[in-house]
């Protein structure tokens, strides 16, 4: 069998460019699941809410999607600290939060999906721009403006909540917060405050990425399901909590997606992750770069 | 010998149910009958890894579809009678069971929860690849228009249903009062004591997986010969996976009856809606009363009569 | 040989680069009341771990009562004959005080005792250490001190050969530590073989028969209570040079 080299380097490009779409997508779960180890299994749900908003604004006043999302992130922020709480109230608190506190957002996932599907309908949705459909041809590549975007905004984010978490005193307590109890008490900081905001950081996330998943492609209210596997996969395989290690996870990902979809059909693209997950609990089950389970 | 009340109650039931079928002429409710009972088997079934051992299982619609699609399968392959076709997706279906447990249950109980949630994806991608059992476009049944006892094929399953939703029941009861049962609730209260008190735990675990792949798969199998005209996302419908979940929740994880009353309850209100109203508020609804149990009443309806048992008591 | 219950050789275990446990010996006499210590982060709990089948050790034998159980899951260990109880209580807590000890009964014991009686059985060993009027509290309302009591009634329900206790008494009062004393001099009465692991000494030196000492993942010392308060390592090892 010989391989078309302009297919290959497309196929690559492509993943490369998903992938940095996923690290957007997976960073929000990296910080509530990885950091704080709270399931939140809803996460995409709320990316896919983040989409229908931009959508409105989109249709509504014309906004970019890129810059709705941002406008969306303060928004989503708050939401994010007002699930915390109710989360802590009602689970944390209590112990008692494996079993419920799944339910929980298990419950909330289909809420959100519902409310959407009420209000829109399972159409699929999409938003429109001057660059969407456009691409870049550099010799035989061709590389898309709807996925080279969201390839830039996604990194742009993954990058300043990298910045944040390592160079801020907030992000250190953040950090603190997952790895080391005794120092976060030597800050002098609440541990249920440091959570409550990185919770709602890890929310504000959804938007911007709700937002590169309307700009990707068009967007129904059930599609997120598509991306608990995935997102899961990548925070597990990044070694749960680590930014870099999500980034690079979520590229693998992206790669293997995109060189299975070219070589062996798009419709077993979604198969990928969970083997990349089962292989990642089997083998190794800290991650990449993992802090210690 | 001494025959326990179950076992009568159980017993008259069935024959409850076949007289019913037999007097009954409104097809409606063996349609709606069969529905319930189907969610009852998917709610118990979840119940004896989710609320006996206390671990999280997402991917109940993908042992139930996996039950169907093993079904139409062998139907094409073997026409085989349903009883058999039952049995062999009960099999399968456990055996998928096994082995997700293997893969995933020494690891934290929070990533078997993924893994099945994941698994139910993946399954959803071989079936629309499958060009035999249909693909995506799906698949079609053709049941026999006459069966021998009942006066139509729908009346011959409702029945078939309820003696499954019985089995069910009594295994789901066996394992939780026997000395089974114990040792999964010492699993679940604390896995790593357990093991120190003689508890096999990843044994046990593996039973309990098992016992609720195979009840899925089971439950599944005659879901193609019910609605005649089966496609992957009938069969991976999400009401699914999450009324398995609510349903013993809102009921109460704790015991046996626990999914039994929750699925009757809110199985029976989501027909009335679905006829009176949409499905998609139905699934809202669903949605909203399992978070708030969860939050607001965690032992689920069989707690809150305790509670209130216990106050009568105390006054 | 008179009859060791529990022979530790060259017992080495390691987390990465770090050595926990470094090729150390130690035998426990059938019915003895042994006393394992040493600073924090000694090894102790490593070794008890190792013991009992909750970590399995890099190199070297566990043998209890003449079988190898170096590769035995945990609770193939509790049902031959070695309970523990935990430093940070773990009950059961959606069961009674009763219901807990249903479950090292009704499985670590079960092959070598009755299967009849369960009930009965779990009140007996309730009554013997005077707990009995709590049978029915739900075991997670117990206080610090009835969490303590129930760790070791759960590890008597097992019905074992070798206890290991690990610091049962942490964090009580005198009068209480003379309480959880008392259990287990009763246990020992009744010719089960006891591993303390403790910080307070006093409890140590009045209960142990023999003591061993770790102190950096190694045996330092092995004596009679009085050599081991007089031994100048030991002193080291716990107050630094």
């Amino acid at each position: 069998m010989s391989i078309d080299p302009s297919l290959l380097m497309n196929a690559v490009a492509a993943g490369i460019l998903l992938g940095g779409f996923y690290a957007a997508v997976a960073l929000g779960l990296s910080i509530t699941f990885g950091q704080l180890d709270v399931v939140n299994i809803a996460h995409p749900a709320f990316i896919v809410a983040g989409s229908y908003l931009v959508f409105a604004l989109n249709g509504g006043f014309g906004l970019d999607p890129v810059l709705a999302g941002i406008i969306l992130m303060p928004v989503f922020f708050v939401v994010g600290v007002l699930v915390y709480r109710v989360y802590y109230a009602a689970f944390e608190r209590t112990g008692r939060e494996s079993l419920a506190g799944l339910a929980f957002f298990f419950g909330l996932m289909f809420i959100i999906e519902v409310l959407f599907i009420l209000a829109y309908g399972v159409d699929y949705r999409l938003v429109e721009t001057d660059y969407i459909g456009k691409q870049i041809e550099i010799g035989l590549l061709g590389i898309p403006w709807r996925m080279l975007v969201p390839f830039c905004a996604a990194v742009v984010m993954t990058g300043g909540v990298y910045l944040f978490l390592s160079k801020t005193f907030l992000g250190r307590a953040i950090l603190a917060v997952s790895q080391d109890r005794l120092a976060l008490q030597l800050m002098g900081a609440d541990p249920i405050k440091i959570k409550q905001i990185a919770f709602g950081l890890g929310i504000a996330t959804a938007a911007l990425a709700g937002a590169l998943l309307i700009m990707i492609g068009p967007v129904e209210p059930t599609i997120g399901r598509l991306y608990i596997g995935r997102i899961f996969a990548i925070v597990v395989l990044g070694g749960m909590g680590s930014i870099p290690g999500t980034l690079i996870a979520a590229i693998i990902l992206g790669l293997a997606e995109s060189l299975v979809a070219t070589y062996i059909g798009p419709s077993w693209a979604p198969t990928v992750a969970f083997g990349i997950l089962l292989l990642t609990l089997a083998f190794r089950p800290s991650g990449l770069l993992g802090r210690q389970a | 010998m001494k025959i326990s009340p179950f076992w009568i109650i159980t017993v008259l039931i069935l024959i409850g149910g076949y007289l019913f079928a037999e007097w009954a002429e409104n097809q409606f409710l063996f349609f709606a009958g069969y529905v319930v009972l189907q969610s009852l088997i998917m709610a118990v079934a979840w119940n004896i890894l989710g609320g006996f051992t206390g671990y999280v299982n997402f991917g109940s619609a993908g042992f139930f579809a996996v039950g169907a699609y093993t079904a139409i399968a062998l139907h094409q392959f073997l026409e085989a009678p349903l009883i058999v076709l039952i049995i062999i997706a009960g099999v399968v279906c456990g055996l998928i069971g096994l082995g997700t447990g293997y893969l995933t249950l020494r690891l934290r109980g929070v990533y078997f929860a993924i893994a099945t949630l994941a698994m139910a994806i993946v399954f959803e991608s071989l079936i629309t690849n499958w060009e035999y059992v249909g693909g995506s476009t799906g698949a079609y049944v053709i049941t026999p228009t006459e069966v021998a006892f009942f006066d139509s094929y729908i009346e011959m399953l409702f029945v078939l249903m309820l003696f499954l939703a019985l089995v069910s029941v009594a295994v789901s009861r066996y394992l939780s009062i026997s000395r089974i049962g114990q040792g999964l609730a010492a699993i679940r209260d604390d896995e790593t004591a357990a093991e120190c008190m003689g508890v096999p735990t990843l044994r046990l675990k593996l039973i309990s997986t098992t016992v609720m792949g195979a009840m899925m798969g089971v439950c599944g199998a005659p879901f193609p010969f019910f609605v005649t005209y089966i496609n992957p996302l009938s069969a991976f419908d999400l009401l699914i996976a999450v009324n398995s979940i609510a349903m013993p929740m809102i009921g109460g994880t704790a015991v046996w009856f626990g999914p039994v009353i929750g699925a009757l309850l809110l199985g029976t209100i989501q027909q009335i809606i679905t006829v009176t109203v949409s499905s998609e508020l139905n699934i809202l609804i669903v949605g909203v009363v399992l978070v708030l149990f969860v939050a607001l009443a965690p032992r689920g309806i069989v707690g809150l009569v305790q509670d209130v048992m216990k106050k009568r008591r105390g006054k | 040989m008179t009859g060791r219950v529990l022979e530790v050789t060259d017992l080495t275990k390691r987390f990465g680069g770090f050595v926990a446990l470094d090729t150390v010996n130690l035998h426990v006499n059938e019915n003895e009341r042994f006393g394992l210590i040493g600073p924090n982060g000694s090894g102790k709990t490593t070794m008890i771990n190792c013991v009992s089948g909750a970590l399995f050790n890099n190199e070297g034998t566990v043998v209890f009562e003449g079988e190898d159980i170096t590769r035995m899951p945990a609770f193939k260990r509790a049902q031959l004959g070695i309970a523990r109880s935990f430093q940070i209580p773990k009950p059961f807590k959606s069961m009674s005080v009763l219901e807990n000890l249903r479950v090292p009964l009704e499985y670590a014991a079960w092959g070598r005792t009755g299967h009849r009686h369960i009930d009965e059985q779990a009140m007996e060993i309730l009554e013997l250490i005077g707990f009995a009027d709590r049978a029915h509290d739900n075991s997670a309302g117990l206080t610090q001190v009835d969490m303590r009591k129930l760790e070791l009634a759960r590890a008597l329900a097992a019905k074992p050969k070798l206890l290991v206790s690990d610091e049962a008494m942490a964090g009580l009062s005198s009068a209480e530590v003379d309480e959880i004393l008392d259990i287990l001099f009763k246990l020992n009465e009744r010719g089960v073989a006891v591993i303390m692991i403790e910080h307070i000494m006093r409890a140590v030196m009045r209960f142990c028969e023999r003591i061993v000492v770790l102190d950096a993942g190694k045996k330092i010392a092995e004596g009679l209570p009085d050599e081991i308060v007089r031994n100048p390592d030991v002193e080291r090892a716990y107050l630094g040079e």
